[in-house]
């Protein structure tokens, strides 16, 4: 008995280094291919940021950059044409700032709720239903506004038209709505239950853990949903250009009609010819919108930086 | 060693989708000789389906794509060289004219039908006719009120085409710059105020829910939802409706050019194409898409 268990462990032994060089190998092979994998996303970024300079930098030879950045007049197919962009980047910003107004404490106390109060049962089949919401095409989001929430908010504020703004900024908001729940929810939910049952130990209710010790720790992930859900929302063009209304004057009020960035660009393009002046002041708008959501990025990693420190004294 | 066949045989098949992906867009770009697109405005899309879909019944070996992104872009594509015909609702520009000869092609323009162009509003509008002047002074936010005009105590709400569009262009410079008038002035534009839609569906469904709405749309959009305007040149000139009676007799003003752009003469099944959208049977179908024929 005993030999032969002996010889069947030697034959394990065998099958056991045979399966382990065979993992080697493969286990390099897949190191390359996620090496590659990496070195070509930086490869297309760098090629974007290249051609984004090539064709939108020459602009700033016909209108020096203060003019376009600050002019309000934007008429691209006038004889001469100007290019003044301000319109487009403070509509850019109003819709944001909506979208985020409404989008991240819905979506950070819905990710709370069912990390942290809801049963398991109710996240298991609310979770998957919100990430659904994630899934709907964005041409559909903007038919929806357009034939129920423009005449709805057009009554309700007492409007010329419904299309402005704050139609954008709210379907934008159920856009990012998905990203920062879900997101939020799986930083919430990584957090070790230690730590609640530390607190609660100490007599805590249930709204101080979630307040005082689940939100702070699971910060990091839940500003990073946050900050994905901006750029989904600076970044989203199919909605915008469908329900914001497209005017040219410079927005004052978020009930007014506008066109942010990503609708000029789209809308522009079609008919610019290529290499001509509307062309590359399109491509200085693109440019710009990388760099917005650049600057947004790194000031989201500083603060994360910061705020990790302030937690782990 | 069975690991190892398992790996040569990925090698090749990762050899093979590469090779396939290399060499697809040379094997897709040799276009058979009878096949072709056309691509440009999207006012001439319709027309240009109808015509494409006639045309392959009676010719089967003849293969034509038809796509509508815009005017602008298929004038770009016929410059590039990726695109047969081009279909365009405004007249190449000079820039674009200078840019193709830079590349060897010399477009040539081939009227195809015309489009009247309509200025719409809600039907519970009481605004029955309107002069090029009031209409530009509406474009260029002059004028802000429809009690301005005679109309209700409501606020204008001046609707447009984006600068995709070659409409866009054609109403700026017909209308609001009054092109031939004695109070032409080239240097207006739209008003700040003015909404910009991504199409044409779009501002006919805004104008037909919003009693301040004013818009322009070719005969073939406008529907029962929506309330034409009689147009009027000047305040003396009698106020005419749009349609396609009309428009042939010249009596209604506002008509555009639909226009084919090809790469120097159309030569052959080109020419057989462009031959038969000129032909009755051909100009038959421009009514049924609701333009104007060419006389």
């Amino acid at each position: 008995m005993p030999r032969q268990r002996s010889s069947a462990t030697t034959a394990e032994c065998a099958l056991e280094k045979g399966l382990r060089r065979r993992w080697r190998l493969g286990e390099k092979f897949i190191e390359g291919g996620i090496f590659l994998a990496s070195l070509l996303s930086i490869v297309v970024l760098l090629g974007i940021v290249a051609i984004l300079l090539r064709q939108g930098l020459p602009i700033f030879s016909y209108a020096p950059p203060w003019e376009f950045l600050f002019g309000t007049r934007w008429y691209p197919v006038s004889e001469p044409p100007t290019f003044g962009i301000t319109s487009f980047f403070v509509a850019t910003l109003w819709v944001t700032i909506i979208a985020t107004a409404i989008a991240v404490p819905v979506g950070v106390a819905c990710a709370a709720y069912l990390a942290e109060v809801a049963s398991s049962r109710i996240r298991e089949t609310v979770k998957p239903i919100i990430e659904l919401l994630a899934g709907i095409p964005s041409v559909v989001m903007g038919f929806i506004g357009l034939l129920l929430l423009s005449p709805l908010i057009q009554s309700l504020f007492n409007l010329n038209t419904g299309l402005c703004g704050l139609a954008a900024g709210i379907m934008l908001s159920l856009m990012s709505l998905p990203i920062i729940v879900s997101v939020s929810e799986d930083a919430l939910h990584a957090i070790p239950d230690e730590f609640r049952q530390a607190a609660y130990a100490l007599g805590t209710t249930k709204w101080e853990v979630v307040r005082h010790v689940s939100i702070p720790a699971a910060l990091s992930g839940i500003a990073a949903a946050i900050m994905l859900g901006i750029g989904r929302a600076i970044g989203e063009t199919m909605t915008v250009l469908m329900i914001a209304g497209g005017a040219l004057a410079v927005p004052v009020s978020p009930t007014q009609p506008m066109m942010p960035m990503t609708a000029a660009i789209a809308s522009g393009i079609g008919n610019a010819v290529r290499g001509g002046l509307q062309y590359q002041a399109l491509f200085a708008v693109g440019l710009l919108l990388f760099s917005i959501t650049l600057a947004v990025n790194l000031i989201a990693d500083r603060v994360l930086e910061r705020q990790k420190r302030k937690f782990e004294r | 060693m069975y690991h190892g066949v398992i790996k040569s045989k990925w090698l090749v098949l990762v050899a093979t989708a590469l090779f396939v992906a290399a060499v697809a867009p040379i094997g897709c770009s040799a276009t058979p000789g009878d096949a072709f697109s056309i691509t440009g405005s999207n006012t001439v899309q319709p027309l240009s389906t109808l015509w494409a879909e006639e045309f392959m019944n009676q010719r089967p070996e003849v293969s034509i794509a038809v796509s509508g992104p815009g005017s602008g872009v298929g004038i770009a594509a016929l410059i590039d060289g990726t695109t047969e015909i081009a279909q365009a609702s405004r007249k190449i520009r000079q820039s674009e004219i200078d840019q193709a000869t830079a590349k060897g092609v010399t477009p040539n323009e081939i009227l195809v039908a015309n489009d009247a162009l309509a200025v719409v509003v809600h039907p519970s509008n009481n605004i029955s006719d309107l002069t090029y002047a009031q209409l530009s002074a509406i474009y260029t936010n002059q004028i802000t009120n429809w009690q301005e005009l005679g109309g209700a105590a409501l606020e204008i709400v001046v609707l447009s085409r984006d600068t995709a569009s070659g409409t866009h262009v054609f109403f700026k410079e017909t209308v609001v710059q009054m092109r031939g008038l004695p109070t032409e002035d080239t240097s207006l534009e739209y008003g700040g105020d003015v909404l910009f839609l991504p199409s044409t569906s779009a501002g006919i469904e805004e104008t037909a829910k919003n009693p301040r709405a004013i818009f322009y749309a070719g005969l073939a959009y406008v529907d029962q939802t929506v309330q034409a305007v009689a147009l009027k040149r000047t305040a003396d000139d009698p106020a005419v409706l749009p349609a396609v009676e009309t428009a042939m007799d010249s009596s209604y003003s506002l008509v555009r050019p639909l226009l084919y752009y090809t790469n120097g003469a159309p030569t052959g099944v080109i020419k057989d194409f462009i031959d038969y959208c000129l032909s009755a049977a051909g100009q038959a179908k421009v009514i049924e898409v609701g333009y104007v024929p060419v006389q």
